[in-house]
């Protein structure tokens, strides 16, 4: 089958990320497709290359970049949310004038066209969230 | 009953359901998930918005929000018509319980039951909860 996440909470406060994250692990272990990760609201923060948590602790945004790289799955940030928060790729940093940028490797920043399109090619969008 | 070819591709017309839960202050969901509505109705979708729990607020006519400092988005709700976005649901019980009725409401909805409401999720594609 082939499914979609919405993750809609940030990293650490919430156990909604993690959840996502166990969820896209099982569905891949499965052998199910992963359309597409799509981080809303606070859920932009779980892709900053920035957060460093302790070491005895789990680290959410390089478990994802992990993800991405050994399943090619597409992590797609929204572009209107991050730029609230303060999540910037390159390109985005140049553009708004700021002196630096915070984005994960295996993230990207992208419209919420990149959500609708999740729902509409998925077989299944699932919701994490508050 | 759609053909064959019909059923895949990015001509697929799938319903898709807003299910908005949140006051429209204090969090940054009601906002949020309405920009994504607004984005969604490029996609021609057969898009609806349901309004349950403390979401019947988002509704509610006579917003004033100059003493939290925050802009009054409540005007967007009478633009959706313009995007096509013409099915509102609203939860009679979660109106009940606040003491409100459609009267107090900026836009025109339908109001309907929990379970009527149920039945109606059921029957969607894609719901997204905010």
């Amino acid at each position: 089958m082939k499914y979609g996440i919405l993750v809609n909470e940030g990293p650490y406060q919430h156990q909604a990320s993690d959840t996502a994250y166990q969820f896209a692990q099982a569905l891949l272990d499965k052998g199910h497709e992963l359309f597409r990760v799509f981080f809303y609201h606070d859920g932009v923060n779980n892709g900053t290359r920035f957060a460093v948590p302790p070491q005895d602790d789990r680290n959410i945004t390089a478990r994802w970049s992990e993800m991405a790289e050994k399943h090619g799955v597409d992590l797609v940030i929204c572009i209107a949310a991050a730029q609230r928060r303060g999540l910037l790729d390159e390109g985005e940093a140049k553009r708004q004038g700021k002196d630096g940028n915070n984005i994960a490797p295996g993230f990207r920043i992208s419209g919420l066209g990149q959500l609708i399109e999740a729902g509409i090619q998925s077989d299944r969008l699932v919701v994490f969230g508050d | 009953m759609s053909e064959p070819w019909e059923e895949e591709g990015p001509g697929t017309i799938k319903k898709f359901m807003y299910v908005n839960r949140k006051a429209p202050y204090g969090t940054i969901y009601a906002l949020e998930s309405l920009e994504v509505v607004l984005i969604a109705a490029a996609f021609e979708q057969d898009v609806s918005m349901a309004f349950l729990d403390d979401g019947v607020y988002q509704l509610k006519k006579g917003q004033d929000t100059q003493g939290i400092g925050m802009k009054n988005f409540s005007p967007t709700y009478r633009a959706l018509e313009g995007y096509d976005v013409e099915k509102l649901y609203v939860e009679a019980e979660s109106l009940a319980e606040r003491g409100l009725s459609e009267d107090d409401l900026l836009v025109p909805v339908e109001v309907m039951g929990r379970e009527a409401l149920a039945e109606l999720m059921d029957e969607q594609d894609v719901i997204l909860s905010f």
